[in-house]
C-alpha cells in the first residue's frame, strides 16, 4: 500500500502541466473509460435483461435500464430439467477439488523443502517436469478409460490436484521464511506433520488464498472435463449444462428466423420465457458467483502474480 | 513477525535440552528420509497416473484402433497414419488449413502480446487512484469468466436477434441482421477481438506489478535531468519492463501450436469450421466426435514433440541473450 502511494506521482510529481500531457491525458482516461466498459456492460446487460420484461427484452428495449421489472425467470429456472444437480456437481467440484488441491499443493510445497527426504530433487523434477508436456486428448481418454473414472465424479478431482506450478509457489515462499521457525518447533519435539499444521500452513496463508481463488475459479470454469469424459447427465457441470442450452436457443433463433417470424416479440408474453431468456438468466446465475467473490479477492490474484514473476 | 520472533527465542531457551534429541534424529535420518518419501508417495503415484502413463497412448498412433474393441485386437499399420497425413491429397490440403488457422491465431497472438504492457503503462499514468484500481478491477473480471460464458456473451450481443443487431435495425443503419457469429468472415479477427476482451487487462497485471518494482530514483534523476512526462515513459518506464515483456513472448513462442481448444470449441460452428479449427480442436474433433481415434493421437504426437522442442528452442534462445532460462 505505501508503495502504491508513491506511484501516485508516475513521472516524479513535479513536471508542469503541458497542452499535449493535458490531451494525453484527456485520451488516456477516455480509451480506458470505454475499454472497461466494454468489458462491464455484457455482464450488466444480460442482468437487466433477466429481470424486464421478457417481452420488451425480445423486442431489444432493454439497453441501459431493468424496465418491468419481474423475476419469473429465476423461478423459471426451479422447473429446469437437470440444472439442480448440474448446480450441485459443480459446487461440489469447486469446494472438493479446491481443498484438496491447496492442501496438497501446501503439503508438497512443504515436503520438497525437507532436506532429508529420499532423492528429493528426483522426485521434486519428476513433478515439476509434468508441466511442460502433454499426453495428448485422446490418450487421456483412453485413460481415464482404462482407470474406471470415465462417468464419475472422481474424474473432476483426481487429476487436478497436483499442479507443478501452484507447488513451485509454495515451496519458494517457503524456502523464504526463516529457517528457524521450522528449526525451533522440531527441536521442541514436533514432528513434520505437527510442523506443517501449526507452523507453516497458518504463515502459507497468502500464498495459498491465491492458489485457493486459482484452483476454484479453474474448477467452476471447467467445461472440457464434462465435454470429454462425462456421458451421464446427472453428473454434467453447470458450464457445459449452460454450453448445451445455447446451443438449443442457436437452434431455436435459427428455425424462427426461417420460418420468417422477425424475432420473438409478436407472441410472447412478458413474463414467459424465451429460450434467450433462459439462456440468459442460466448464465448470469453461472457468472454470479465468480461476479460477487471477485473483488473481495482481487488483491490476491495481483499479490500472487506478484511471487509468480519473480519467480520467473 | 511477532510468531517469528517468539519461536526464535524458543529455539535459544530450548536449544540446550533439544541437543540430545536431535543428535537422534541424526542417527535417524535415512529412516526418516524414506518415510518422508512414503508421505508423499500418493502424490508420486497420482502424477504417474494423469501425466506419465497417459504417454502409453501413444502407441495407439500406430494401431487401426476402433473403440469397442481392445487395442490386441486391432490391427498394427505402423507408420501408415503418419504418412497419410503427408500423402493423402485430402488429408493434406485439410492439415494444411488447420495449420494455417493455428499459425495465424498465434501469430496475432503474438503480436499483440506488446499490447498488455502499453496497458500498464498507460494506466500507470493515470493519476486518480480509484479510476485507476476500477479500471484494473474491471478489465481483469473478463478473465476469469469461462469460454462458455464469454459465448453467452458474444450470443446476446451479437446474434441475429442480439442486442447489437436490435440497435442497428432500430436506428435504420442495416435492413437485415448481420451474421457475426454464424458467418465465416474475419474470423481470426472476431476470435483475437475476443482474446483480447478476456485476457488484456489480465495480461497487464505482470507490467503493473513490474513497474512498482521500479527504482523511482531512476524518475528522479531523469525529472533532474528535465526530462518530460514521455521521455520518462519511453526511456525509463518501457526499457525496465522488456525484460520481462521477452519472458511472455518466449513463454508466447514455445506455446505456439497450444491455441487450446477452449475458446475455439464455443465459438465453433458449421458456418466458420473451416477457419476456426486450430490443431487442439481439429484434433478434438476428427478423435472424440470423427473418425479415428489412432489419426488424431498421431496429429497430438506430433504436436507434443514439435512443441517440447520449440520450448527447448526458445529456453536457449532465452539462456544466450539473457543468460536466464524461462523454465
Amino acid at each position: 500500500m505505501r508503495k502504491d502511494k508513491k506511484q501516485d506521482l508516475p513521472s516524479g510529481g513535479n513536471y508542469k502541466l503541458k497542452a499535449s500531457d493535458r490531451v494525453f491525458s484527456v485520451f488516456n482516461y477516455l480509451i480506458f473509460g470505454i475499454f472497461t466498459l466494454i468489458c462491464i456492460y455484457p455482464f450488466y446487460y444480460m442482468i437487466i435483461n433477466t429481470i424486464s420484461s421478457n417481452e420488451l427484452s425480445a423486442a431489444g428495449l432493454v439497453n441501459f435500464l431493468p424496465k418491468g421489472i419481474h423475476f419469473e425467470n429465476y423461478k423459471a429456472l426451479m422447473s429446469l430439467n437437470g440444472l439442480g444437480s448440474a448446480a450441485l456437481v459443480s459446487i461440489g467440484k469447486t469446494v472438493i477439488g479446491t481443498v484438496t488441491t491447496v492442501l496438497a499443493t501446501a503439503f508438497l510445497g512443504y515436503m520438497f523443502t525437507q532436506e532429508r527426504m529420499w532423492k528429493r530433487k528426483f522426485w521434486y523434477r519428476f513433478v515439476v517436469v509434468i508441466m511442460y508436456f502433454n499426453a495428448g486428448l485422446i490418450p487421456m481418454f483412453i485413460t481415464m478409460k482404462t482407470l474406471g473414472l470415465t462417468n464419475t465424479f472422481w474424474v473432476y478431482i483426481l487429476p487436478c490436484i497436483v499442479q507443478p506450478f501452484n507447488i513451485i509457489l509454495v515451496k519458494t515462499y517457503i524456502e523464504s521464511l526463516p529457517k528457524s521457525l521450522q528449526e525451533a518447533a522440531e527441536i521442541d519435539g514436533a514432528g513434520v506433520f505437527r510442523r506443517f499444521w501449526q507452523i507453516v500452513l497458518p504463515v502459507c496463508t497468502p500464498i495459498l488464498a491465491t492458489v485457493a481463488i486459482f484452483a476454484a475459479v479453474g474448477q467452476w470454469n471447467n467445461y472440457q472435463d464434462t465435454l470429454i469424459y462425462i456421458t451421464d447427465q446427472k453428473l454434467y457441470s453447470l458450464q457445459y449444462l449452460l454450453y448445451t442450452y445455447i446451443n438449443q436457443a442457436s437452434s431455436l433463433a435459427a428455425m424462427v428466423k426461417n420460418t420468417g417470424i422477425q424475432g420473438l416479440n409478436a407472441a410472447t408474453l412478458a413474463t414467459q420465457q424465451t429460450p434467450t431468456s433462459i439462456q440468459m438468466t442460466v448464465s448470469v446465475v453461472v457468472v454470479l458467483p465468480i461476479l460477487c467473490i471477485y473483488p473481495m479477492f482481487q488483491r490476491f490474484f495481483v499479490k500472487g502474480i506478484m511471487i509468480g514473476s519473480v519467480k520467473g | 513477525m511477532s510468531e517469528e520472533s517468539n519461536a526464535r527465542s524458543g529455539h535459544r531457551n530450548r536449544a540446550g535440552a533439544g541437543a540430545q534429541e536431535q543428535a537422534v534424529h541424526i542417527g535417524k535420518s535415512k529412516f526418516v528420509g524414506f518415510k518422508y518419501f512414503l508421505w508423499i508417495l500418493p502424490f508420486l503415484i497420482l502424477v504417474f497416473l494423469f501425466s506419465y502413463f497417459p504417454l502409453h497412448g501413444w502407441i495407439y498412433s500406430f494401431y487401426d484402433y476402433r473403440p469397442p474393441r481392445s487395442l490386441s485386437q486391432c490391427e498394427f499399420v505402423g507408420l501408415q497414419w503418419f504418412k497419410m497425413l503427408i500423402s493423402n491429397p485430402t488429408q493434406v490440403s485439410q492439415l494444411l488449413q488447420v495449420l494455417k488457422n493455428t499459425f495465424a491465431m498465434s501469430l496475432l497472438g503474438i503480436a499483440t502480446s506488446i499490447l498488455p504492457l502499453f496497458f500498464a503503462v498507460f494506466l500507470n499514468e493515470i493519476k486518480c487512484r480509484k479510476f485507476k484500481s476500477f479500471v484494473q478491477t474491471f478489465t481483469t473480471l473478463p478473465n476469469f469468466i469461462s469460454w462458455v460464458l464469454v459465448f453467452s456473451v458474444a450470443f446476446a450481443l451479437f446474434s441475429a436477434n442480439g442486442m447489437v443487431n436490435t440497435f442497428l435495425q432500430q436506428i435504420g443503419f442495416i435492413d437485415s441482421p448481420i451474421r457475426f457469429l454464424d458467418s465465416d468472415s474475419h474470423t481470426y479477427l472476431k476470435m483475437l477481438l475476443w482474446n483480447m476482451w478476456k485476457s488484456l487487462g489480465w495480461g497487464s497485471i505482470i507490467y503493473l506489478a513490474s513497474i512498482a518494482g521500479i527504482d523511482q530514483e531512476l524518475y528522479e534523476a531523469a525529472s533532474i535531468d528535465g526530462a518530460g512526462r514521455f521521455q520518462k515513459m519511453f526511456y525509463i518506464t518501457i526499457p525496465e519492463l522488456l525484460p520481462t515483456f521477452f519472458v511472455m513472448l518466449m513463454m508466447a513462442v514455445s506455446n505456439f501450436l497450444n491455441n487450446g481448444m477452449d475458446q475455439y470449441f464455443v465459438f465453433q460452428n458449421s458456418f466458420n469450421k473451416e477457419h476456426i479449427q486450430v490443431l487442439d480442436l481439429y484434433v478434438y474433433n476428427i478423435g472424440m466426435t470423427g473418425s479415428s481415434y489412432s489419426l488424431a493421437t498421431a496429429i497430438s504426437m506430433l504436436k507434443s514433440i514439435v512443441s517440447i522442442a520449440l520450448l527447448s528452442l526458445c529456453n536457449v534462445v532465452s539462456k544466450v541473450t539473457r543468460g536466464e532460462t524461462i523454465v
